[in-house]
């Protein structure tokens, strides 16, 4: 199976050419189509699990070339596919918990009449984020990359006859647009020093390149990395992208694509070895982020864009862990993959939620819904303990390797990066808490209107199965150190280094700051009554509640000044460029009208002009080449 | 002087003949079938199995044929590799070309006059519609103008490619004539075509006096020895090759022997246009090659003059007019002049890579050139009844199509891109693949030329596709146009479109088939 991975990417992708062009007439069964096609890509991912598990670890990579796409010269482009540990786990995360959430979706968009239609970007949006992970080029990387993109604008803006959310999927975009020139400056960058943009090659020529070079391509990288996992400074769409459905906000938002930034500096761990500069800088955006995403997290009372700052800041995690090198590596793919299952989970949970609240998302108004939505409460729960680390659920695993690891180290770096991630653990208690608290516990505070009750199976199913996933999936894993030996073909071998504090000290800070964080969340929110109505509060919540005025600031940074140039720009473009261009066209255009009196339509003249040319041609070949 | 019968094997002309007997029966159909509903449904299916059989035959000899090629005729037709890849392309675009032939407007009119021999706007030509007669004589002369096409591909005697010429050139002749609307112009178009078709054949048979003076001979293998022969230069030599060249150069298309393409693209039928857009430039690429690579490759430096001058006049000439046309067949047209000007970059420094380039740039080419006429042929005015009318060839009558039929607009725009050479289409990967051949010959400044025309050309291009997707429509102009929903021309314009982006995205096949064929060019210095 894993020299058919291929068959991973086509399933979905041909699903979606399918239901795109035959229309209405995909409507009755789209759907299914859509399911099928992605629990097919995870049959076949599964597959070549197997057949690797089979295989001495060494011996897993399986780099199969597809097709040539430009033959010959100095310009070889080869479209080719990279099987290894790394790009099986993601497309096992991406194909598991996509199938789950497609079932969910079945039942979730039942009412909608675009329902076919959103399969097909579902699919669409599957295929290029396997494209994106299953590449062996940073070339046909940047395909997925920009095919997620597209996929991710689409089902943001999928409802866009509202116009606020056609403007977030807008927003997305043009902020992705940013990252997306760091990664075509990086591939210039490695095309230029490295000769080339596949893996391999990137790997065997990193050494021998200069840290200048590698610190550059890095922090590129960085860039890339930070407009798709919304991470500081380009993390102000995360939030608004919650406007789509909300399986596409646990799928794609939540469990897979805002992962990707992650993904692309794990694996160009060959470029960031030799460029520790680069690696201060990643970890610093990640601690920096987890910080700014737990604070936004802790003033939100949307519960969609609660998890969406919860997301940045555990994307945060996964970043430092990945700017710690080599001792971070597995450990930032291990909490992606467990943050994949109980982040998905509470999306859906939430969705659970708002189904049955008739599209309520303001926390202020749900409260005690324990009792009449019972598994979405348990599922939730259990993704709640996994995130907060609890032990013996799924993120203690994955997040306390990452806090132990940020305390490795010399200097001052692993005073801030330990503390930073320290703190985050603690903020993450309190607002996941508050959060968990405010809609599942205290008094019922609905509308009138509103009768809760529990989704249908298709939807709670998938729940529990991620609850499952949630809870165990981190044990399972991190019994022997069993995920960590998986991934080390790519991601190499860490030697063990000695944290500056001794390790149970950490473990048992963290769980007293855990604790301590939602003791405090059940005293203000489980325990008392929440106004339903956010009350007046201090600058710092404020803050908080404007996700730290990134749109003011991004609005007087970039927009008013971005206004002006271009309109600078434009009135330049349309003296100077325009001018020229049209000047030149009208150039053009008379001479095309000079040349234009040749073709009179007289075959007389038509046949004088073939006969000057001949007169002409005959000298040149007679005189010309004496 | 004493004749020799001279030796056949007829098997590896199977294909060829299947086409040119199959066109002959047509006729005998033409005069036996009176119904002319009847006689146009069983010309189709009958002429479509012929190219269909002809193709398989000619896959298979292409899959038999393990090196080298057969020697048919004397030194007169060589069947190798590189000419069966040259009649497989024709055999699909005279497939593709066919069904065009055979689509209709809803109101169940084909693209054809009733009655050729009628004067437009006369009685009898009421008469004749009104009766329903049909010009069912296109799909037998389809059939001669691919089958002289594909002879044209394997000839390798100055002489009988005169006749092989000929062959093609007559039928499409009286093809351009037999448009049913805009009638006059149909027909002064078929009579331009034909008096200037007719002097350059002229010019070339004076050519191939002066060559045959000078070496005493017509065969391609033996020209190319007695040129090596001369020591020297000889004016006459020259003189002849270029008039030899100039025959060939008219069909394709350059500028300056390209006065013929804008009267025929318009005048003619469009699906008539399509065919010969892209078959006939296909045809005569091939016959260049053969001839350059196999008999004048002694005169290189000479000839190289030759080209590189008609490329960049083509290349500049033909972008700066397609830029003030306001009709999209005459904008069609100036492209393909501007496109002549990219394959002739080929041929500089004669390199073997030219070899394979070229097919690919006129697959490429001709699929894009056929689903672009057909999409031509699906937009329609209103007629003064309220009928469908004539095709809507003024550019801003295209304004809005987007909108209206989104399909048919995004496979035109699709169309559009691969002229221009945008990646993931055939059209990038060709260019590509004739300027390296270029740069490899040593002939980057026309390279440079051919970039800077690609650029100046995709505004051209590109100005169509906003008019089709950004474009307001004024108000109540859009009642005045028709689109058509014609099946077969969808079909056409399905497969062209699938055709092209698969050549764009997955090309490594086509291009390894080609460089194979390109092997086998039976070169005599080896």
């Amino acid at each position: 199976m894993q020299s058919l991975i291929w068959l991973a990417i086509a399933l979905p992708l041909a699903s979606a050419a399918i239901l795109l062009c035959l229309g209405r007439r995909a409507d009755a069964w789209g759907h299914w189509a859509g399911v099928a096609a992605s629990g097919g890509a995870f049959l076949v991912g599964a597959g070549a699990l197997l057949e690797m598990l089979g295989k001495p670890a060494e011996e897993r990579a399986l780099d199969t070339t597809l097709y040539r796409f430009i033959p010959g010269g100095d310009l070889q482009v080869d479209v080719g596919l990279l099987a290894d540990p790394l790009s099986i786990t993601f497309v096992l995360l991406i194909t598991f918990v996509g199938t789950l959430i497609h079932v969910y979706s079945v039942a979730y968009m039942e009412h909608d009449p675009d329902r076919r239609r959103f399969f097909a970007y579902l699919n669409l949006f599957v295929a290029a984020m396997l494209l994106l992970v299953l590449a062996d080029s940073y070339l046909l990387l940047f395909v997925g990359w920009e095919g997620v993109g597209l996929a991710s604008y689409l089902l943001i803006g999928f409802w866009n006859q509202r116009r606020e959310y056609a403007t977030a999927a807008n927003k997305a975009f043009f902020v992705n647009r940013v990252g997306d020139i760091g990664l075509i400056i990086a591939m210039g960058l490695m095309f230029t020093y490295f000769g080339g943009l596949d893996f391999a090659t990137v790997a065997e020529s990193a050494p021998a390149a200069t840290t200048a070079q590698l610190t550059a391509i890095g922090l590129m990288l960085l860039v890339a990395a930070c407009g798709k996992s919304a991470q500081f400074p380009l993390q102000s769409w995360l939030g608004d992208a919650m406007a789509g459905p909300t399986p596409v906000s646990a799928l794609i938002h939540a469990a897979t694509m805002v992962t990707a930034g992650v993904y692309l500096i794990v694996r160009s761990a060959p470029v960031f070895n030799g460029a520790p500069d680069a690696q201060v800088v990643v970890a610093a955006v990640g601690a920096f982020t987890l910080l700014l995403g737990a604070f936004i997290g802790m003033a939100k009372d949307d519960i969609k864009k609660a998890l969406a700052a919860s997301t940045m800041s555990q994307i945060g995690y996964m970043m430092l862990a990945a700017g710690l090198g080599p001792i971070g590596y597995a450990f930032a793919i291990f909490h992606l993959v467990t943050h994949g299952f109980f982040k998905a989970g509470m999306f859906l949970g939430a969705g659970s939620v708002m189904h049955g609240m008739k599209d309520q998302v303001d926390m202020r108004r749900f409260g005690a819904l324990r009792t009449a939505m019972v598994v979405t409460w348990v599922t939730f729960g259990l993704g709640w303990l996994a995130i907060l680390g609890v032990p013996p659920f799924s993120g203690y695993f994955s997040k306390d390797k990452i806090i132990e690891a940020a305390f490795v180290g010399e200097g001052w770096q692993p005073w801030v990066f330990g503390g930073a991630a320290l703190i985050g653990a603690g903020l993450t208690a309190f607002y996941m808490s508050r959060l968990f608290f405010m809609t599942f516990h205290g008094k019922a505070r609905w509308t009138d209107d509103q009768h809760p009750h529990e989704s249908p199976a298709l939807m709670t199913v998938p729940m529990i199965i991620l609850a499952v996933g949630s809870a165990f999936l981190g044990l399972f894993l991190a019994v022997g150190d069993r995920f960590t030996h998986w991934l080390e073909p790519v991601t190499g071998h860490a030697e063990h280094h000695e944290p500056v504090l001794p390790i149970p000290v950490i473990i048992a800070a963290t769980l007293i700051l855990v604790v301590l964080g939602a003791a405090l969340a059940w005293f203000k929110y489980g325990r008392g009554d929440v106004p339903e109505e956010a009350p007046a509060a201090s600058l710092a919540t404020i803050t908080a509640r404007s996700d730290f005025f990134q749109d003011s600031v991004n609005r007087a940074v970039f927009q008013r000044p971005g206004q002006h140039l271009t309109r600078t720009l434009v009135y330049v473009d349309a003296a100077v460029v325009d001018g020229a261009v049209n000047k030149q066209a009208r150039g053009w255009a008379s001479l095309g009208e000079a040349s234009r009196r040749l073709q009179n339509g007289q075959v007389r003249s038509y046949a004088a002009t073939m006969l000057v040319g001949l007169v002409i041609l005959a000298a040149v070949i007679v005189v010309g080449g004496l | 002087m004493n004749f020799v019968t001279p030796e056949i094997s007829w098997a590896p002309l199977a294909p060829i003949i299947i086409v040119l007997g199959a066109a002959a029966i047509g006729v005998l159909i033409e005069a036996f079938i009176r119904t002319p509903a009847t006689r146009r449904s069983v010309q189709f299916v009958y002429s479509l199995i012929a190219l269909v059989v002809a193709l398989g035959v000619a896959i298979v000899q292409w899959v038999a044929l393990e090196g080298g090629g057969t020697v048919v005729a004397q030194s007169m037709l060589t069947v190798d590799r590189q000419s069966l890849a040259w009649q497989t392309m024709l055999l699909v675009f005279g497939i593709l070309g066919l069904i065009l032939f055979a689509s209709r407007t809803r109101a169940g009119e084909s693209a054809f006059t009733p009655l050729g021999s009628t004067a437009p706007g006369s009685i009898e030509e009421t008469v004749a519609r009104r009766r329903g007669f049909e010009a069912t004589e296109v799909f037998p002369l389809l059939l001669f103008a691919v089958g002289g096409m594909m002879l044209f591909t394997c000839v390798t005697d100055y002489v009988f490619l005169f006749v092989a010429l000929e062959v093609f050139s007559l039928a499409l002749y009286i093809m351009v004539a037999l448009a049913r609307r805009r009638r006059l112009m149909s027909q002064e178009a078929a009579l331009k075509y034909f008096l200037l078709g007719a002097f350059s054949s002229a010019l070339y048979l004076f050519g191939v006096a002066l060559v045959y003076g000078a070496t005493t001979q017509t065969s391609f293998v033996e020209v190319g020895r007695g040129i090596d022969a001369i020591s020297g230069r000889e004016p006459l030599l020259l003189a002849g090759v270029a008039l030899v060249l100039v025959g060939l150069l008219f069909k394709i298309g350059a500028v300056p022997f390209h006065s013929w393409t804008p009267d025929a693209y318009q005048g003619a039928p469009t699906p008539v246009t399509a065919f010969m857009g892209a078959a006939t430039k296909a045809a005569a690429t091939a016959a260049l090659v053969r001839i350059v690579y196999t008999s004048l490759y002694p005169l290189e430096w000479e000839m190289s003059w030759v080209f590189w001058a008609v490329a960049i006049a083509s290349m500049a000439l033909g972008t700066v007019l397609a830029l003030v046309q306001t009709n999209i067949k005459r904008m069609l047209a100036y492209s393909s002049v501007a496109h002549a000007g990219f394959i002739l970059v080929a041929f500089a420094g004669f390199t073997e890579e030219a070899i394979a380039a070229l097919p690919f740039y006129l697959l490429a080419y001709g699929l894009a050139t056929i689903g672009a006429f057909a999409v031509v042929s699906q937009v329609r005015e209103r007629g003064e009844d309220g009928g469908v009318g004539a095709e809507a060839v003024r550019l801003g009558q295209w304004a809005g199509l987007g909108r209206r039929s989104p399909l048919l607009a995004g496979a035109m725009a699709l169309f559009l891109l691969s002229f221009a050479g945008i990646p993931l289409t055939a059209g990038f990967i060709a260019k590509f693949e004739v300027f390296s051949a270029a740069v490899a010959g040593g002939g980057w400044p026309l390279v440079l030329i051919g970039v800077i025309a690609s650029a100046v050309a995709a505004f051209f291009y590109v100005r169509l596709v906003v008019l089709m997707f950004l474009t307001d429509v004024p108000d109540g102009a859009e009642d005045a146009i028709e689109v058509e929903d014609g099946s077969l021309a969808r079909l056409v314009i399905m497969v062209t479109a699938a055709a092209v982006l698969v050549l764009g995205i997955l090309p490594s096949g086509v291009l390894d088939v080609y460089a194979d064929a390109a092997q086998f060019l039976v070169l005599p210095n080896g």
